[in-house]
């Protein structure tokens, strides 16, 4: 299916307020959606028989900074009987202080794949997946300060009395 | 920072584990036992630990804890040019760098529109070297399985064999492992005069080796009786934990994206892909994944002879052939998100790219590791089990912690 045949049959199934837009520049072709729809969406998504995405490839969030306060969560969908990809973008609040975590619903209970994804956003970009049953730091260590990913974070001075910043 | 300066103070707590378990001793049940593997230790490939927790020697919980060589790749490459960014990308599955540089290349091309203008040489010569570096993967691989289930000489003749590769991949550029040869737009040099012919001539001295290989490890009844009905891994669940490469197909589907995208030259080549029928135990099995592995090997083997031919026939060396002809003085794509993804000895490769338009560092690269999602099924894998076959579930999943941190 190309990109208007998928906005058309999501607005036919779930209603045409679904899809706030499109993005037909990136690569594989994206729809935008509202994150309180995502887990909607993303249900019909995975289990509607002409989309049939069975795999979730990848998860990227990205800090817009601190002037647009956006966090932007992009989800690469793949369906391997039909060989189609389809990229969902949504957009959150990006909380101001670099302590607080802005939030998103979790996926993990459509897509394992989701869990580790969605722990690797919460560790480097601090979003906290609101229904996921391990929110824990995957990469850095439990008492790590700060979320590095995020375009305003400052390195710490020293972690365990070793120096950081060289 | 200068040398008098004092770089560490010892204070209390600082050594304290960093990364607590997830279970807690007090709370356990009757019987239980939480065990501790890794983050040094040879059965783990790596630096990845395990928090096992078993009743008597069966495991019943798994959970593993990562991140001991996290290197910041995504932080790094939003500091840097696109081109700059293929040596870290060397570095996250060191033992395939040349098939990652390679994802990362086709990323970038395809996000500058010159994807298509790429010399058929160039391509070839990519394909040739990557297909290399797959073997050389696969070997060790196959090699440290074979180690970790307790038989040592596949190893050493395995190892041997990779070195005759990695010997003909430093001569094309230098480095033994990390090679930043596959260059965006083109490559760092052509081949040397003369690697063709040596090329051809480890082929013609591997193929027996293939064979020995077979009957010293695949078939060899011990190591069947420790991988049979091992770890089975249903395609259902494998497809839903997004599990990609050798585990997918060895679960039983016909999925390999160099015939799905068919991306690169892979569509003008002539191979089989092969997947696991469960010809010891049941399909998806520890067994069936080693064994696809086998057999990749032998398609890359087609794969490199086809290659060879075509650069010494059809895109032969001329004087005028200049690899780095389409090579972009200056990388500043169009603002626009991209994912591209490639078939790696270990599974799907994904790069997902988002460039402003504005300058020439991309504003976020978030690199998708085949292994960082293989290797997140070992609790289903090895729920069950005895603790020795855990051992044998950690090898056939191939990860390379490299690419699982980052």
């Amino acid at each position: 299916m190309i990109l208007d045949e998928f906005v058309q049959h999501i607005g036919s199934k779930l209603g045409e307020d679904i899809v706030l837009g499109k993005d037909e520049q990136s690569s594989p072709a994206a729809i935008i959606c509202a994150p309180s729809n995502l887990k909607k969406l993303m249900r019909f998504l995975y289990e509607d028989e002409r989309c049939f995405f069975d795999m979730l490839s990848c998860i990227t969030a990205i800090d817009n900074g601190p002037e647009a306060a956006t966090f932007e969560l992009i989800y690469n969908l793949y369906s391997i009987p039909f060989d189609h990809q389809l990229m969902v973008k949504i957009a959150i609040d990006r909380p101001a202080s670099g302590e607080e975590l802005a939030s998103a619903d979790t996926l993990s209970d459509i897509w394992q794949a989701a869990d580790w994804h969605e722990r690797e956003a919460y560790d480097l970009m601090g979003i906290r997946f609101n229904g996921h049953p391990d929110m824990r730091r995957i990469l850095l260590p439990a008492d790590w300060k700060g979320h590095p990913l995020r375009k305003d974070y400052q390195d710490l001075e020293t972690y365990r009395g070793i120096k950081v910043k060289y | 920072m200068s040398n008098q300066e004092v770089q560490y103070i010892y204070q209390e707590g600082n050594l304290q584990a960093s990364e607590p378990n997830k279970y807690r001793v007090e709370e356990l049940e009757q019987g239980r036992m939480l065990i501790n593997i890794g983050p040094q230790h040879p059965s783990t490939h790596g630096v990845l630990r395990l928090e096992v927790l078993t009743d008597g020697e069966v495991v019943k919980d798994v959970v593993p804890h990562i991140g001991y060589l996290h290197r910041c790749f995504e932080k790094h490459v939003e500091s840097m040019p696109y081109n700059q960014g293929i040596p870290f990308v060397d570095r996250m599955d060191y033992l395939a760098a040349m098939n990652s540089e390679h994802a990362y290349a086709m990323g970038v091309e395809k996000m500058l529109g010159i994807a298509d203008k790429i010399p058929p040489r160039v391509e070839y010569i990519r394909v040739l070297v990557a297909e290399l570096n797959r073997l050389a993967s696969h070997f060790v691989a196959i090699g440290t399985y074979a180690m970790d289930i307790g038989a040592f000489t596949p190893f050493m003749w395995l190892m041997r064999d990779r070195e005759y590769i990695l010997r003909m991949l430093e001569w094309t550029c230098g480095a033994r492992m990390l090679y930043n040869y596959i260059w965006v737009g083109g490559l760092f040099y052509d081949l040397p005069v003369g690697f063709e012919e040596k090329c051809t001539e480890f082929i013609h001295y591997l193929k027996p080796k293939m064979i020995e290989l077979r009957r010293l490890v695949v078939e060899n009844k011990i190591f069947v009786q420790r991988t049979a009905n091992i770890g089975i891994l249903p395609l259902k669940k494998a497809i839903n934990a997004g599990i990609t490469g050798p585990m997918l197909r060895a679960s039983g589907l016909k999925f390999d994206l160099r015939r799905v995208d068919g991306y690169s030259v892979y569509p003008e080549l002539d191979f089989e892909v092969p997947i696991g029928t469960g010809e010891m135990g049941k399909v998806g099995d520890c067994w069936d994944r080693n064994w696809v592995r086998v057999l990749e090997c032998d398609e890359s083997i087609k794969i490199i002879e086809q290659c060879l031919a075509v650069l010494k026939g059809k895109h032969v060396r001329t004087r005028e052939f200049d690899p780095q002809e389409v090579v972009p003085k200056k990388i500043r794509p169009k603002a626009q998100d991209l994912y591209v993804r490639a078939e790696n000895p270990k599974g799907e490769l994904g790069f997902f790219f988002r460039a402003d338009g504005k300058s020439d560092i991309p504003f976020r690269c978030k690199a998708r590791g085949c292994s960082f999602v293989n290797i997140s099924v070992i609790p289903d894998l090895a729920r069950d089990h005895m603790v020795a076959d855990l051992i044998a579930i950690i090898g056939s999943i191939d990860m390379v912690l490299g690419e699982v941190d980052r």
